[in-house]
């Protein structure tokens, strides 16, 4: 049970970490943090309940998220490149 | 009639052989003259004029050989009807086209070709100016052909397609001077005027169609017999209204007058002669259904009554020669529809009144059409005067004109009309009174204008302009003057006196009754000679014996009156114009403000919010993060509380 809390806190802290910090690395930091929250929230939950459908969820999650890490660091490379700063405030061009 | 009631659905007339086979050659003639002359353009102009008037030549000797043929027949075989061709095969309704020669298409055919044969000989030397001379005959050709079609047609569908035809033609013809724009406008007036009467026909061919499943003549008139009151009724007054528009009768006469911007000899032929008497036409061709609808009847020659005073009034005032003539073919057809209201007693002489009509009418048209040649195409009568020592025989065909329609005792006039003035005295209660005076005093009215419009114009001092130089028209013009003149003289002795025309038309129309009228003869007769003499004498003294203003004097309310066609368009302006304009503006203003207000508005609606909400797109990603975590959060909370 102790681990729901711990994951609880950890998604806390990494949906605070994209919502409050400006460095696109740090908000993709917390990214992670929320996905291996809510890992962690998934394995917590199948060895509760004694089945393994929440582990296989989890490692579903760890391949997208490795996908979504080469795509987002490439994408912050590039506007690091461009912009000279990876501020996700600064790259406000898809506006209205 | 009673021949015609009796058909047992099938046509009476007999089928056509020897030289009756060739009827619908009387039709095709005109027609390929109209089609070789309008399709071939300029090329035919060398001779164009010399084809346009061959044509309906060559159909008056057709018609005169079949006239002849048919007197030589028994009375009971001289209608003669040809099938042409299957026309509107459906179904169970089958309508051929077939074209019926009787004694009253007889008429109509020698009276539509012969005048106008006559006209198209005036009209090579009257039109021998105009550039456009070729195009002339061939819309004179299309109107022949057209007329004759209306008066052969064995159906009222047929009948119709003619009656469009001619309407067509007279369009054409009126704006045949079409660049000034003031007879542009008479062409598109009488154009929509006749709109609405043609409308009258067409419903009264759909009623016939569903009463009698039929539009032959021979089919309408047998089921006539059986058939309610209340649809005969109907039938007659929508045919009474395509008869009003055609024949320019109350309330659709405002259209004649200005007609008269036509060519002379378009006027002379279509709005004096022929076209405008085909109201009459209908009227007396339909007799059956007339027959069982007495008030239908009483409609017709109240209609007539009025437009036969209408007319009269108007053309006491008018300086125009052309208006003051046409404001006179309006009165007079007004006789030939009261004749025709009459019933079995003045059918036969309605057609014999529009037959010395046709003659004397044209002819004076003719006539100043001649004047007008000579005088630099000026209409205005108080420019004319004296012109009798210069133009003699112009003179003297109108004078016999003249004193035809006037009714001068011995002159074609005199027998038709007289015989319409009796007829209108017979019958029982107000109408002899109403009629037969109305008839009367028409008759002293018409001797007055007529004498004013004569002495004006060719007697009396001359009042010319200065550049003016009168001079007797070519042969070419003075012939078919002295043809109708001559007509019109003695017409009426061959036909009147003798019975003639009664006993002809009798098959068609029924036996003309001698009955008496309210008034004796004798007496109804010399007070139409009477009052004949006062209302000329009257003319002769105001216009011949006092001198006559160049200039129009104000004159009284009533001149004023009928110097604008006593307010008709001032009626028809203010009555059906204006409020339909008020309505189409109206229906303008709603469409814009109403319908496109909606649609407008609603798009409006839409960008404007659009372009409210798009400013929730900031561009800052932390800003959606947040509206997808409180989003996430609040289905989560949704879900949460719908579970518990």
């Amino acid at each position: 049970m102790n681990y729901i809390y711990l994951s609880a806190v950890l998604f806390s802290i990494g949906s605070a970490g994209v919502l409050l910090r400006r460095n696109a690395i740090v908000v993709f930091m917390s990214v992670e943090l929320m996905l291996n929250a809510a890992n962690l929230a998934f394995v917590s939950f199948a060895r509760m309940h004694g089945n393994l459908d929440g582990q296989v969820i989890a490692f579903f999650v760890m391949v997208v998220a490795a996908a979504e890490v080469v795509i987002g660091l490439a994408i912050i490379m590039t506007i690091f490149r461009t912009r000279q700063s990876a501020s996700v405030d600064g790259a406000n061009l898809l506006r209205y | 009639m009673t021949t015609l009631l009796a058909a047992d659905g099938t046509s009476e007339a007999a089928a056509a052989s020897g030289v009756f086979s060739l009827t619908w050659v009387l039709v095709a003639l005109p027609l390929l003259g109209a089609l070789i002359l309008l399709v071939g353009g300029r090329r035919t102009d060398r001779f164009g004029h010399l084809l346009g008037t061959a044509m309906p030549a060559v159909s008056f000797v057709l018609g005169l050989v079949m006239f002849l043929t048919m007197l030589g027949r028994d009375t009971e075989e001289r209608s003669i009807g040809q099938h042409l061709f299957s026309w509107v095969p459906a179904g169970s309704f089958q309508l051929d086209a077939g074209l019926l020669l009787d004694q009253l298409s007889m008429c109509f055919v020698l009276l539509v070709t012969g005048v106008g044969t006559l006209i198209h000989v005036y009209s090579i030397a009257y039109m021998e100016h105009d550039r456009d001379r070729r195009r002339f005959f061939g819309y004179l050709n299309l109107f022949i052909a057209a007329m004759l079609l209306l008066v052969l047609a064995d159906s009222y569908l047929l009948l119709y397609v003619g009656w469009e035809g001619v309407g067509l033609a007279s369009y054409l013809l009126i704006g045949f001077w079409s660049h000034v724009p003031a007879y542009a406008a008479a062409a598109k007036k009488a154009f929509v005027v006749n709109r609405v009467g043609d409308f009258g026909l067409s419903v009264a061919i759909m009623i016939m169609f569903f009463q009698f499943g039929s539009v032959g003549f021979a089919d309408v008139f047998a089921g006539a017999d059986g058939a309610s009151k209340a649809a005969l009724t109907a039938i007659g007054l929508m045919l009474l209204l395509g008869a009003c528009g055609k024949s320019a009768q109350f309330p659709l006469q405002s259209w004649l007058l200005d007609a008269m911007a036509g060519p002379t000899p378009v006027s002379a032929l279509i709005h004096a002669a022929t076209m405008v008497t085909a109201g009459v036409y209908l009227v007396v061709r339909s007799a059956p259904i007339f027959e069982g609808a007495p008030n239908a009847q009483l409609a017709v020659a109240i209609v007539g009554a009025i437009t036969l005073l209408f007319g009269a009034i108007i053309g006491c005032a008018k300086d125009d020669i052309k208006k003051a003539l046409a404001a006179s073919t309006m009165s007079q057809i007004g006789y030939m529809m009261l004749a025709a209201g009459l019933g079995p007693v003045g059918y036969a002489f309605a057609i014999f009144h529009l037959l010395t009509h046709g003659f004397f009418k044209a002819g004076m048209f003719l006539g100043a059409g001649s004047v007008m040649h000579g005088m630099n195409d000026r209409v205005d009568m108080r420019r004319f005067g004296g012109i009798s020592t210069v133009m003699k025989v112009t003179w003297a065909t109108f004078a016999l004109g003249w004193l035809a329609i006037i009714g001068f005792p011995g002159l074609s006039g005199f027998w038709s009309k007289d015989k319409i003035i009796e007829s209108a005295f017979v019958g029982e209660g107000w109408r002899p009174w109403v009629f037969g005076l109305t008839a009367l005093i028409g008759a002293g009215i018409t001797a007055f204008y007529m004498t004013r419009l004569f002495v004006m114009t060719f007697h009396g001092r001359r009042r010319w302009e200065d550049d003016v130089h009168p001079h007797e028209s070519p042969a070419l013009m003075t012939v078919p003057l002295v043809v109708l003149a001559l007509g019109s003289a003695l017409l009426g002795l061959l036909l009147g006196p003798t019975g003639a025309i009664q006993a002809w038309l009798e098959p068609v129309v029924g036996e003309t009754r001698e009955e008496h009228g309210v008034l004796p003869l004798w007496l109804t007769t010399s007070l139409t000679i009477a009052l004949v003499l006062l209302g000329a004498g009257l003319a002769a003294l105001l216009y011949l014996r006092r001198p006559v203003e160049t200039r129009a004097p104000v004159g009284s309310v009533a001149t004023r009156a009928a110097r604008r066609d006593l307010y008709q368009d001032t009626v028809n302006e203010s009555v059906f114009m204006r409020p339909g304009q008020y309505l189409t503006r109206s229906l303008v203003f709603f469409d814009n403000r109403g319908v496109d207000g909606a649609v407008n508005g609603l798009a409006a609606l839409l960008g404007g919010s659009s372009g409210r909400f798009r400013r929730l797109q900031t561009g800052f990603v932390r800003s959606y993060a947040l509206s997808m975590l409180v989003g996430a959060a609040l289905v989560v909370g949704a879900m949460l509380l719908v579970r518990l």
